[in-house]
């Protein structure tokens, strides 16, 4: 972790900021108005990339959780703690960004499409997982079951993808898209990026503290 | 137009909100290291006077 402190601390925050600003311009002076649904398909540049580093975040999660059921290593499992929070962030925009399109669009905040039902019971799951780990502080068996939880849960997101051809659901498909709309598409999704990572770092950083101060406890405790 | 207003608007609050929580959070955990350290030091110094 030490030998990316300097990249994390010095240049990511700056690199966040600048993406963020050239993703701002991108989506409100140059990508054009989509001629269906006016302007809050703009909402849609910022709720992709959100939704992609969800899956990204809950991936990680998956990954680092098996390595620590394998190996038991400890900086596994604070990545995949710190990953299902930044990933719940994240999953919490798609879910706010996708009821504030949906008003206008379809009428509604909210219906009971199967895409946005798997994205729900996503939050639910991860919900979950984080809830778990707050609660059950540095208790091993309780990191071990929500280390199964964190890859259990993973398995929704394949369903998800597939959930708009199995059960015909009205949730919007993204197949082709104009020069412009895909450029801005993916400065956002790069802006998106940064932010997770910064993010994800963040809160390593933290956990890592926390296990310090733990560890001074027990020092202390041992010495007195 | 307003919903639009509205959906950034809830991109940066929630972002902020979160940030807000980090910070706080590695503050005092940063004091809590620092106060510990601190101790240790003291005892060590106590014990070799």
């Amino acid at each position: 972790m030490k030998k990316f402190e300097p990249f994390a601390d010095g240049v990511l925050p700056w690199l966040t900021g600048l993406a963020m600003l050239a993703a701002l311009a991108m989506v409100f002076l140059y990508v054009p108005t989509e001629r269906v649904q006016g302007v809050v398909q703009r909402v849609f540049y910022f709720h992709l990339p959100a939704a992609w580093m969800t899956f990204l975040g809950f991936f990680i999660v998956a990954g680092a959780s098996a390595s620590f059921l394998w190996q038991g290593d400890r900086f596994s499992d604070l990545l995949a703690q710190a990953a299902a929070e930044v990933g719940m962030v994240f999953c919490s925009l798609v879910l706010i960004t996708g009821s504030i399109w949906a008003r206008p669009i379809w009428g509604v905040w909210w219906t009971w499409d199967p895409r946005l039902t798997m994205v729900a019971v996503l939050w639910t799951i991860y919900a979950a997982y984080v809830l778990l780990r707050v609660l059950a502080g540095d208790n091993e068996l309780i990191a071990r079951y929500a280390a199964v939880l964190g890859i259990v849960g993973v398995l929704d997101i394949p369903i998800l993808y597939v959930a708009v051809r199995l059960w015909r659901g009205i949730h919007p498909k993204v197949e082709r898209m104009a020069p412009e709309m895909a450029w801005t598409l993916l400065v956002c999704t790069g802006a998106f990026l940064c932010l997770f990572a910064w993010l994800l770092w963040l809160r390593l950083r933290s956990l890592s503290l926390r296990d310090e101060v733990a560890a001074l406890r027990r020092q202390a405790l041992a010495s007195s | 137009m307003p919903y639009l207003f509205a959906a950034f608007c809830a991109i940066w609050i929630v972002l902020f909100l979160y940030l807000l929580s980090l910070s706080r959070r590695h503050r005092a955990l940063a004091r809590e290291v620092e106060a510990l350290r601190q101790m240790m030091e003291q005892r060590a110094a106590s014990r070799s006077s």
